[in-house]
């Protein structure tokens, strides 16, 4: 399963311009080539730069959004809640492509004031992610429960005080969580991006890999593509350390792992 | 006691504290108004998109807001070619492409699966992350790998080469395209599959075991009839996206002769000036797959109500 990605990875640190022929160890391609290599190319960089810029963006908004949406999920009990539930629940099953024409036909004929390229991408990543975070942060905030609120209220506390000092921390690791996948699924991203950017100038890695797969024929290519599973596995790495870390601190016994493949289910 | 919320205890003690509907109401707003502006509307966006006129000059969409305005002749040309024009081969092939690639993966799938949810045990863990991994590396970057391993001078080509047979498996070979949907989707199958499978009752696998089943007869009339549910949720999570699919082909096979229905709606908004036309593909799209949208939400729906009770 793995074998053609660690071949792949491998060649990034081929001698030779070739991707498919070993001519040798070297770090040609990511730092050395003057031109073409990681390092200096600024098509790749810029790629690099859009992929990173528009992960931190999309994990900064969307986020507390997902957060709060969840919260409010979970507690409201009314008609209207069962429909903003659905709501929530259509994106996971839409295809992707679906969601990149038709956000790609409402930037260009109705909020025609956004233009295409990062904001655009910047909404629609927003937009795919908030109910990924209502997943995972759903069965923290159930399994949770309103005991502590109630208790805390029956100190005295106020409700915002309540969910400030009492459930904001309790579902810190599930918050996290949230933030991490967002991170990792908007970097991943391919279709949306493709579909909302303007040009060479708003490429994220996925589409210059994919514009570039079939012509560009340097191993540099490898190495973006090395770089950006790298940072997706360095960003779910911190994240599962960092949950760790609060299980042994709280004294819960659930695995970080939860949390993260939550999601697929 | 000043400042403290007054409260009702019934009569098993519980309490309640009312629900403040409007509280959480308003913690649900952002998210909910997002959803509408920047997914619902959209989509009506699409609609009205589809069912509306072309600018004569511009040769861009001119979409018609009001449902009254709506025209459906573009609709109806779409239509009429699907069923018994151009695009009916890429519709087919597409089905086609989709059902062998599910298959597949179950293939693939279901054994991963299995032995993670019954036999795993210490090792689960550390399986299940590994199980998760490939989820997490980019579908690109899968693809990039095989693209490079099935080049000309690639290793799979040269392998293949030693023992006499050429291939060139990047240019328009519909295996490659099936086998690439399966490489690249068969990690989102296995944890759908590894859910479901472990919420099977082992004893009931244990009592046809007491009855005299070997592990065969087990499998086959237990095991199976059991994970069927969980099986068909798996085997939607993955043909959804696999019919939107557009770029494994794209990167995989170049040729028009192994197009699917993504690479059309692609090529109708991205390449042309025709976004009427590939409007008019997402919206068919869109409801050939709302059965298996339905049937999936409406499954998930159950699950939940099955664990909050």
């Amino acid at each position: 399963m793995f074998l053609p990605v660690a071949i792949a990875v491998l060649f990034s640190f081929n001698g030779g311009r070739s991707r498919s022929v070993w001519q040798g160890f070297s770090l040609r391609w990511w730092t050395g080539e003057p031109n073409a290599s990681l390092l200096h190319d600024e098509t790749l960089h810029s790629a690099l730069r859009n992929s990173l810029v528009l992960a931190l963006l999309t994990m900064l908004v969307a986020a507390p959004i997902g957060i709060t949406l969840a919260i409010g999920l979970a507690r409201w009990r009314s008609r209207m809640a069962s429909g903003a539930n659905w709501l929530m629940l259509v994106p996971l099953v839409t295809p992707e492509i679906v969601m990149g024409a038709s956000l790609l036909l409402v930037f260009t004929n109705l909020y025609t004031g956004i233009p295409l390229g990062r904001p655009a991408q910047l909404l629609g990543h927003v937009t795919f992610s908030i109910s990924y975070v209502v997943v995972v942060a759903r069965g923290r905030l159930l399994s949770i429960g309103r005991d502590y609120e109630e208790a805390a209220r029956d100190l005295g506390a106020s409700q915002f005080q309540a969910i400030r000092l009492v459930l904001l921390p309790l579902l810190a690791p599930a918050i996290f969580a949230g933030f991490v996948i967002v991170f990792a699924m908007s970097i991943d991203d391919f279709v949306i991006s493709a579909f909302l950017s303007s040009g060479a100038g708003s490429e994220t890695v996925p589409v210059r890999i994919y514009s570039a797969v079939r012509t560009s024929s340097t191993p540099a290519l490898n190495a973006l593509a090395s770089f950006l599973v790298a940072s997706t596995l360095v960003a779910l790495a911190l994240g599962a350390t960092v949950m760790s870390w609060f299980r042994r601190r709280r004294g819960t016994k659930e695995s970080a792992l939860a949390d993260l493949t939550s999601v697929g289910i | 006691m000043t400042g403290a919320p007054t409260s009702v205890t019934t009569s098993d003690g519980s309490r309640r504290r009312g629900d403040r509907g409007t509280l959480w109401g308003l913690f649900a707003l952002p998210g909910t108004v997002w959803l509408l502006v920047l997914f619902v509307v959209p989509f009506y966006a699409l609609v009205c998109v589809a069912f509306g006129d072309i600018d004569p000059v511009f040769r861009n969409a001119v979409p018609a807001w009001n449902p009254l305005d709506w025209s459906f002749g573009t609709a109806g040309e779409v239509l009429g070619e699907i069923f018994g024009g151009s695009l009916r081969k890429v519709f087919l092939r597409t089905i086609s492409y989709v059902v062998c690639a599910v298959v597949l993966s179950f293939f693939v799938g279901y054994p991963v699966a299995y032995y993670l949810a019954r036999h795993a045990g210490r090792w689960r863990g550390l399986l299940l992350a590994l199980m998760v991994l490939p989820f997490w590396v980019n579908y690109l970057m899968r693809m990039l790998a095989w693209v490079n391993l099935l080049q000309v001078d690639g290793w799979v080509t040269r392998a293949f080469s030693v023992f006499g047979v050429q291939v060139n498996w990047l240019d328009g070979q519909p295996i490659t395209v099936v086998l690439g949907l399966v490489y690249g989707y068969v990690p989102f199958l296995v944890l759908p599959l590894y859910a479901a499978l472990e919420r099977l009752d082992g004893r009931l696998l244990e009592a046809a075991r007491d009855l005299g089943a070997g592990p065969g007869r087990t499998f086959r009339l237990v095991t199976i009839p059991l994970s069927r549910p969980g099986m068909l949720g798996a085997g939607v999570i993955i043909a959804l996206p696999m019919f939107g699919d557009y770029y494994t082909n794209d990167m995989l096979s170049r040729s028009p002769a192994t197009e699917m229905v993504g690479n059309q709606v692609d090529f109708y908004l991205n390449a042309t000036t025709q976004p009427q036309k590939g409007a008019v593909l997402v919206l068919v799209l869109s409801a050939l797959l709302v059965v298996l949208m339905s049937y999936y939400l409406v499954s998930t729906m159950r699950i939940q109500r099955e664990i909050r009770a």
